[in-house]
C-alpha cells in the first residue's frame, strides 16, 4: 500500500482577506488539493463545500468582513489524512447556545445549518476557541490508500 | 457562475428555471429578490426547477426556506423541480425534506398547484 498524497504536496499556511473572494478561492484551492491527493469526487465535493462553510462563518460572522482581521488558512497532510484549519479573529461563539437546526421549531430559519453540513460532510471536526478568543474549525477527512503500481 | 432565473408561465402557476450557483452574496439575493418580486406582482403558485443548479450553500438553502416561508406567508405554495442527487442530500441533511414538496416531473408537479 502507498500513501496516495504523492510527494509534490505543498502545505498551506496563510493569512486572507475577510472578503467574499477568500471563501471562493478557498474553495477552489482545497477542490485542487483534494484531487491531487486522490480524493474520490465526491468526497473532494464533499471537502471544498465544508471548508467554505467555514470560511463563511469566518468571514460574516466572525471577523464581520472586517479589512482589519485575517481568515487564518492552514492546509496540510498528516499521514492519510488531509486537515484544513480556519481561523477567524471575532468574538468567538458557543455551540450550545446555537439552537438545533433540526429541531421542529428551527426547520425554516433562515440560517444556522453550515456546522450540521460540515460536520455531515467531513470525517473529523473540531471546534475551539482560540487564544485570541477568535474561532479555530479543524476539519479532518481521510484519504484514500491506492496500491502500489 | 452567478445563479440565473427565468421565469415562465404555464397556466396561473410561474416555473423559475434556475441555472448555476445559490450561494452567499449575488446569487442568493438575486433568487430572494426575484421571489418577492413575483409575490408583489400577485404570484401565488410557484415552482423552482433546480435542476441546471450545480451548487448550493448553506446560505442558498437559507434563501430557499426564505422563499418558501414569502409566498406562504402570502398564501401561496412554492414547490421544487428536479433536484440533483447533491441537492437531494443537503435537504436530507437539513431535514427540509419534510418541509418542501419535491418532484421530478414537471406534468406531475404543475397538477398538484389545480
Amino acid at each position: 500500500m502507498t500513501d496516495p498524497a504523492n510527494s509534490s504536496f505543498t502545505s498551506i499556511d496563510q493569512y486572507l482577506e475577510s472578503s467574499l473572494d477568500t471563501v471562493e478561492s478557498t474553495e477552489n484551492r482545497v477542490l485542487e488539493l483534494a484531487q491531487q491527493c486522490g480524493l474520490p469526487e465526491e468526497d473532494a465535493y464533499q471537502l471544498g463545500y465544508a471548508v467554505r462553510e467555514a470560511v463563511v462563518n469566518a468571514v460574516v460572522h466572525g471577523n464581520r468582513y472586517s479589512a482589519n482581521k485575517k481568515v487564518h488558512l492552514l492546509i496540510r497532510k498528516q499521514g492519510s489524512t488531509l486537515e484544513i484549519v480556519v481561523e477567524d479573529e471575532g468574538q468567538g461563539f458557543d455551540e450550545q447556545k446555537q439552537g438545533d437546526p433540526l429541531a421542529e421549531e428551527n426547520l425554516l430559519a433562515q440560517s444556522g445549518r453550515g456546522l450540521m453540513i460540515i460536520r455531515a460532510f467531513v470525517d473529523e471536526v473540531d471546534i475551539v476557541r482560540t487564544e485570541a478568543g477568535g474561532t479555530r474549525v479543524a476539519m479532518r477527512k481521510h484519504l484514500p490508500a491506492t496500491d502500489a503500481v | 457562475m452567478s445563479v440565473k432565473l427565468t421565469m415562465r408561465q404555464v397556466g396561473d402557476v410561474t416555473v423559475i428555471d434556475a441555472a448555476g450557483r445559490i450561494t452567499l452574496g449575488e446569487g442568493s439575493s438575486a433568487f430572494r429578490d426575484s421571489i418577492k418580486d413575483l409575490v408583489s406582482k400577485g404570484s401565488r403558485k410557484m415552482l423552482l426547477n433546480l435542476a441546471e443548479v450545480s451548487y448550493i450553500d448553506s446560505s442558498g438553502i437559507g434563501e430557499l426556506v426564505s422563499g418558501f416561508t414569502t409566498v406562504s406567508n402570502a398564501g401561496g405554495s412554492l414547490k421544487l423541480l428536479n433536484l440533483t442527487k447533491r441537492i437531494q442530500d443537503l435537504l436530507q441533511i437539513t431535514k427540509l425534506y419534510t418541509i418542501f414538496e419535491v418532484f421530478d416531473d414537471e406534468a406531475a408537479a404543475l397538477a398538484t398547484f389545480q
